[in-house]
């Protein structure tokens, strides 16, 4: 399975070893991500898929291998210096701020007002109107599926060239995962997005691109509809049977 | 409990503490204790707050704020009678010149702190962050240097504080005496609860800060220089921490060099009280002590620090966190 390598990869992760603590979690992770696509990272609990989205983040920075964001190297940056190159970051705890409004969750996640910031927000309010209505409502008083768009949408307020989201599905109810479905989908448009999810249904829905995660490696790669199909590898590394 | 009740119950025991003591002291006793007490909550809470937040945002318990109170005290002494002694503001008849000394004093206080909480952290403190054990042998040792630096550069010795001329004495309103200074501690002290609430709510820095609080590392991933904020905040809590020694020097007309570690204990059960990381806890925090302090002072002066920690006690029994959550 080959993924189509004809652009220049927006992302490109290159054997990264990660350890947290003395534990080592990724051992050469290795992956690319090209512009207008989905890609996904699966694998099963504790495989190293959100360990893979902290590193690029410079929250647990990789101890060998190469992370570049289009020919800019990452190793050595600080978290905040990666997030100002355009890197947005849902955590799988959301990172909602739950004692500010959404409105200020918003003002904090803003590193500069351009010109464009009014634009980028009129089409986050398209993608999540409820953000419009709640905006001067105490995050923390927000539901479940309402805090995950929250944090979905936050880090839109700026001009990035990625997203990272980790696990947006975890805890929501099934018609909750749809409306994000069709979120994260209106948003191919606005970025290129690095998706972690364990449930299937819902990375087959918005990925074009898939990685397999095994044991803190790589271990398969290709077009998604390719491993839709794929019962063997779903089975071996995901546990799904049809 | 109920939740409902839980909600209510800030205001019943500042309600319980406010009122109780009329039924056992004459109610003009009861006027001048209340607004010692209220000055008193003012000054701590000036104290506690700068702790509290330098907590809730660096999640640092910082023990040498004592000693950071006790420097604000010194330069503001120094200040204060250098400056008296270029221009005499401080024995002038204008109240404005007698407002304008002390004020210049703690500004000054306030700004050298703040540098010296600037080295602190960058000296001290960064090297631990995370690490709450070192934090507590790092602070309590920069606490002893800082003292002892108080000692060599001042001397070991108390010093009388200098108090504006238009400060001291006292006003006779309908028979109830009412002294200057903690009416001018109550203003000033309100004055910066609302600034500092102001700048907490209503700029983006401070709501940066609020939520540095809740979340300091996706407040880093958002792209914002976390570090950067952490000492500045320091320097923040660092400042007022000074500013309430300049008061309380004032208040007390006496500084020496212990006086921080006196201090701190009550900074430390009104931050507390109040729920770590929160400015409105402190001042909530602050008065309850201040109040319950100076009502059983007057009526059980031997029980009146047992007072504030029976204070600790039952609130903590019913809200551990404290009264107000934090970033509040």
């Amino acid at each position: 399975m080959e993924v189509d390598l004809v652009a220049e990869p927006v992302l490109k992760v290159e054997g990264i070893h990660t350890f947290i603590g003395k534990h080592h979690i990724l051992q050469g992770v290795s992956f690319e991500v090209h512009p207008g696509k989905v890609t996904v990272l699966l694998g099963r609990n504790g495989a190293g898929k959100s360990t893979a989205l902290r590193s690029i983040m410079g929250l647990l920075p990789p101890s060998q291998g190469t992370i570049h964001l289009k020919n800019r190297k990452l190793q050595g940056m600080k978290s905040y210096e990666i997030s100002r190159l355009g890197i947005g970051y849902v955590p799988e705890d959301r990172g909602i701020y739950n004692l500010l409004t959404v409105e200020e969750n918003f003002r904090v996640a803003m590193i500069k007002e351009d010109g464009k910031t009014r634009e980028r927000m009129e089409t986050v309010f398209d993608i999540f109107p409820d953000l419009k209505k709640f905006w001067k409502t105490m995050a923390g008083n927000l539901s479940g599926g309402q805090k995950q768009m929250l944090a979905i949408a936050r880090p839109l307020v700026n001009q990035n060239e990625l997203l990272l989201i980790d696990e947006p599905s975890k805890g929501l109810a099934p018609i909750i995962i749809d409306h994000l479905i069709d979120s994260i989908n209106k948003l191919k448009g606005m970025t290129v997005v690095i998706l972690v999810e364990q449930n299937f249904y819902m990375a087959s829905s918005l990925a074009s691109d898939f990685y397999l995660f095994d044991d803190g490696r790589t271990v398969h790669h290709g077009q998604m509809e390719e491993l839709v199909q794929n019962e063997e590898l779903k089975k071996k590394y995901l546990g799904i049977s049809s | 409990m109920t939740p409902n009740q839980r909600k209510w119950l800030p205001t019943l025991i500042v309600l319980a503490i406010f009122l109780s003591p009329l039924s056992l002291i004459s109610p003009k006793t009861y006027i001048t204790l209340t607004i010692s007490g209220l000055a008193m909550g003012m000054l701590l809470f000036l104290v506690a707050s700068g702790f509290s937040l330098i907590f809730g945002f660096l999640s640092v318990l910082n023990l040498a704020h004592g000693a950071l109170f006790t420097w604000g005290a010194y330069i503001g002494f120094t200040s204060f009678t250098l400056i008296n002694e270029w221009t005499g503001w401080g024995g002038s008849d204008s109240i404005f010149l007698n407002i304008a000394i002390f004020l210049l004093a703690l500004i000054l206080a306030g700004l050298l702190v703040g540098l010296l909480g600037i080295i602190t952290e960058r000296l001290v403190i960064r090297p631990v962050y995370g690490s709450h054990l070192f934090q507590i042998f790092i602070t309590v040792g920069a606490m002893i240097v800082l003292e002892e630096l108080v000692r060599i550069v001042w001397g070991p010795n108390d010093e009388v504080m200098p108090v504006p001329i238009s400060f001291m004495g006292s006003w006779d309103i309908f028979d109830v005496v009412v002294s200057k200074y903690p009416l001018i501690a109550i203003v000033m002290g309100l004055i910066l609860y609302f600034v500092i609430l102001m700048i907490l709510r209503k700029t983006r820095l401070g709501t940066i800060v609020r939520a540095g609080v809740e979340n300091p590392e996706m407040v880093q991933v958002m792209g914002h220089n976390i570090y950067r904020y952490f000492t500045g905040v320091f320097a923040v809590g660092s400042a007022l921490a000074a500013i309430g020694g300049g008061m309380w020097a004032t208040f007390v007309k006496s500084i020496h060099p212990a006086m921080g570690g006196e201090v701190i204990i009550f900074a430390l059960i009104v931050a507390i009280i109040g729920g770590l990381g929160s400015i409105t806890g402190s001042v909530v925090g602050a008065l309850l002590v201040g109040l319950s302090y100076n009502y059983v002072a007057y009526l059980v002066p031997k029980a009146a620090l047992g007072i504030t920690m029976l204070l600790l006690v039952i609130i903590l029994s019913f809200r551990p966190t404290g009264l107000f959550h934090e970033g509040t």
